[in-house]
């Protein structure tokens, strides 16, 4: 038995950092914030082979495991990293590989070329201004938060749990920028009139895999974000003297630190496993997905705001950046469920419910 | 225990209700401190009693003799009815009441009025980049010459600094004393030469604080409230006035209100957010914590009414319960609008005003600010449940 990440994930993930450490630091962040696009970064990963990771190797990609792929979603979350990894690199190649049929896009994706987007919300929950309807090879109203702003085309889920893919270019379709807390990533609202839509697949298990793996690599993203705030949290309160003293001997403050850790650490093997699940274990694969998506979200939080704390006023500036993760933290718990949503889903699919 | 005010207590609620339905729909939403229909509103709270209440009138305020169960029942019926209690800030929740406490009767005269008319806005000067919850090792320092006090240093923090007229500054004047002794509360204006401001945008996005630099800074002698090296005890005076109000249950009761509507009118997936039995319990738990801290404010308020009746613990937790509850109710909001919840600026989709996201990370840095939760808990564990302090360290060097 080994438990662990084998000797190439640990390759994969240090040179993922490496690159995300010499050219996504903070000021490369905040310049995305500010309004730059994000294609140097994607350009970046995409020579290190990232967007072809889940791609079946028939379509030019390298066929890697989720885990794989959740090695990198941490990595990224660390460094809170802008760019298309979830839709285009995760969610999209799920839904195409095993629905079929979509070899020229899985190339493109592969290469790095092609970007798709994800855009769930009519599945997750309904509202009031936004409701999709789709019939007949055509789709009308709106997404909201789809996530990326620059896809070339989105993967539409309606609330049957059939998937579509919309061009972005296609007429009909518009797209405005909605913000959001979290300014590491874009997300836009679509609005559909009548716009051309491909099914891609009527069979709820493609959607499901989709969604599944799309949870488990925004847990991935929350471990490396919340790892990233301990780290900052820890140093921080070892260099800061208050009372002549460095904060980090007072026990209040050490205690927030051990609390954290001791929230974060098993989440790790949480991840780990709920990625090797998405291949290996089908039985058990949707409900730890389930409960690795709410249960990072929880801890997440706590440890955002834990960390804040440590650092006083400090924390609370945008000097410091800080809140690039706290935030970040903040809109993985939100997307493609919020915990109480997940845990219901988790319950119901133990037949709980 | 008797919970009746007293019949002359329900004629004045009856007052204040009639006032609420007459004026309350033109009490201002969001306006800034400066914004003409916020002073407009202050001058009607003040002319009827409803704020600057048992201030003496020849300080510019109402002059009703102190009674905290019409003050109570005055916070009662306004945040009942939702309606803005006038303007805040620290010159009208920490000056003034130092001032009426501690100030000299010219201190009095010149800063009081204006002050709670809302026309002089003040900052506080006490945290320092060294000096944070150490507060008194401060460092920025004062030394008189002839007829002046000349300033030199650095604080941060300063909320509000780019909007006052004057500071309200804690420095050193007694370099040889106790560090504690050193200190003196001093009080200039802010456009006095020699001051710079320097903005700190904070993570809601906004520079609400400052970092703000004294270089021969020079003020008058008197501008100092009580005597050279008393800063300390006139600040501690007003610091509970500050904690007060950081944790104030009334303010949470109008936003656990307003999650409450939230929850009736938001749906997702077609079904009401407030017919969802987990959302509806996480709602119940809010309301059940603020039902708690208004009991106990209500505690508090009858401990300073009968003699004897201690409440000194029930006072002491108000900051740490109340910033802490606060920061979970808004967070609430965000949790049960899934993706909307994340909304922010100018996202047409944010729900209230797009308030929920900001007062989250507001409450945050209220957690922080004022004294932060950890140092709450060294106070409660140390004076108010008398346990040893940590030792001290001392100076290295
Ligand atoms: C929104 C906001 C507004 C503010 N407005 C003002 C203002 O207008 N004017 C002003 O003067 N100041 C203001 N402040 C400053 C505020 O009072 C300080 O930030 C606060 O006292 C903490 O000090 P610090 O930031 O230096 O943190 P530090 O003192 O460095 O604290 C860092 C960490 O160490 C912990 N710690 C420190 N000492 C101890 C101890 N003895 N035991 C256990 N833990 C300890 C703290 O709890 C914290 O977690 C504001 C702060 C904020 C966040």
């Amino acid at each position: 038995m080994r438990f662990g990440l084998s000797e190439e994930q640990t390759l994969l993930e240090d040179s993922v950092n490496r690159f995300l450490r010499d050219h996504v630091a903070l000021d490369r962040v905040r310049t995305y914030a500010d309004g730059d696009s994000d294609d140097d970064i994607w350009q970046g990963l995409t020579e290190l082979g990232i967007p072809a990771l889940l791609v079946p190797e028939a379509q030019g990609g390298v066929e890697l495991s989720p885990l794989d792929a959740a090695v990198v979603a941490e990595s990224l979350g660390y460094h809170v990293a802008p760019g298309p990894f979830l839709g285009s690199a995760v969610m999209a190649p799920t839904a195409l590989a095993s629905a079929g049929d979509h070899d020229e896009e899985l190339s493109a994706l592969a290469a790095g070329e092609f970007r798709i987007g994800i855009a769930f919300g009519e599945s997750i929950g309904r509202r009031i201004e936004a409701q999709v309807t789709a019939a007949g090879g055509r789709i009308s109203g709106s997404s909201l938060f789809a996530f990326d702003a620059d896809a070339d085309a989105y993967l539409v889920a309606d609330s049957n749990h059939h998937l579509y893919l919309v061009r972005a270019a296609a007429t009909g379709l518009e797209r405005a920028v909605l913000t959001t807390v979290d300014r590491t990533r874009r997300t836009v609202e679509l609005t559909y009139n009548n716009v051309e839509a491909e099914l891609v697949s009527d069979d709820t298990s493609v959607y499901e895999a989709t969604l599944d793996i799309g949870r488990v690599m925004l847990a991935a993203d929350t471990l490396g974000a919340a790892q990233a705030m301990i780290d900052q949290a820890v140093a921080y309160a070892k260099q800061r003297e208050q009372f002549n003293r460095p904060i980090a001997s007072f026990q209040a403050v050490k205690h927030m630190c051990a609390e954290m850790t001791a929230s974060l650490e098993p989440c790790r093997a949480m991840v780990w496993f709920a990625a090797h699940a998405l291949a290996d274990l089908p039985d058990e694969a949707r409900v730890t997905a389930c409960h690795t998506k709410a249960h990072l979200a929880e801890v997440g939080k706590f440890v955002a705001k834990t960390a804040t704390e440590v650092h006083g006023g400090m924390g609370f500036t945008d000097l410091l950046g800080l809140h690039y993760w706290f935030k970040r933290c903040g809109s993985n718990r939100q997307w493609l469920g919020a915990p109480e949503l997940v845990r219901e889903e988790a319950a119901q699919l133990q037949g709980l419910a | 225990m008797d919970l009746s005010f007293g019949p002359e207590y329900e004629e004045f609620r009856a007052e204040v209700q009639t006032f609420l339905r007459e004026h309350g729909g033109r009490s201002p939403q969001n306006a800034g401190m400066r914004a003409p229909e916020s002073l407009a509103w202050q001058k009607l709270l003040i002319e009827n009693g409803y704020t600057a209440r048992t201030i003496p009138k020849e300080y510019g305020g109402f002059g009703a003799p102190p009674d905290i169960i019409k003050s109570r029942i005055i916070a009662e019926e306004f945040a009942d009815a939702r309606v803005n209690t006038g303007l805040g800030g620290q010159g009208i929740s920490m000056l003034v009441p130092t001032l009426l406490e501690m100030g000299t009767e010219a201190q009095k005269l010149e800063l009081i009025k204006p002050t709670i008319q809302g026309e002089m806005i003040w900052c506080q000067g006490y945290s320092e980049p060294g000096a944070g919850s150490d507060l008194a090792s401060l460092t920025t320092r004062a030394v008189l010459d002839g007829d002046e006090w000349v300033v030199n240093g650095q604080k941060i923090w300063t909320s509000t600094a780019q909007l006052a007229d004057w500071i309200f500054c804690l420095v050193r004047t007694e370099p040889d004393a106790p560090k504690h002794k050193g200190i003196s509360f001093l009080l200039f204006k802010m456009d006095t030469p020699g001051i710079e401001i320097r903005p700190l945008v904070d993570m809601t996005g906004v520079a609400n604080f400052n970092e703000t630099f004294f270089t021969d800074v020079r003020l008058p002698k008197d501008q100092i409230v009580g005597q050279r090296g008393e800063g300390w005890m006139v600040a501690n005076a007003v610091l509970g006035h500050e904690r007060d109000s950081l944790g104030n249950p009334n303010n949470t009761l109008m936003r656990l209100n307003a999650l409450t509507e939230l929850m009736k009118t938001e749906t997702v997936g077609g079904e009401r957010l407030i017919d969802n039995p987990v959302y509806r319990d996480r709602l119940m738990q809010i309301q059940g914590r603020v039902m708690a801290m208004r009991f106990n404010d209500l505690r508090v308020l009858s401990s300073r009414l009968n003699k004897g009746q201690d409440a000194a613990l029930a006072r002491m937790i108000v900051k740490l319960q109340g910033t802490e509850l606060r920061h979970d109710l808004e967070g609430m909001a965000i949790d049960i609008l899934g993706e909307v919840g994340l909304s922010y600026g100018d996202n047409p989709h944010t729900r209230s005003a797009g308030s929920w996201q900001s007062q989250y990370m507001y409450y945050l840095g209220l957690i922080i600010g004022g004294g932060t939760s950890q140092i709450q808990k060294n106070i409660i564990s140390e004076r108010g449940l008398d346990m040893p302090r940590e030792p001290k360290v001392e100076k290295a060097g």
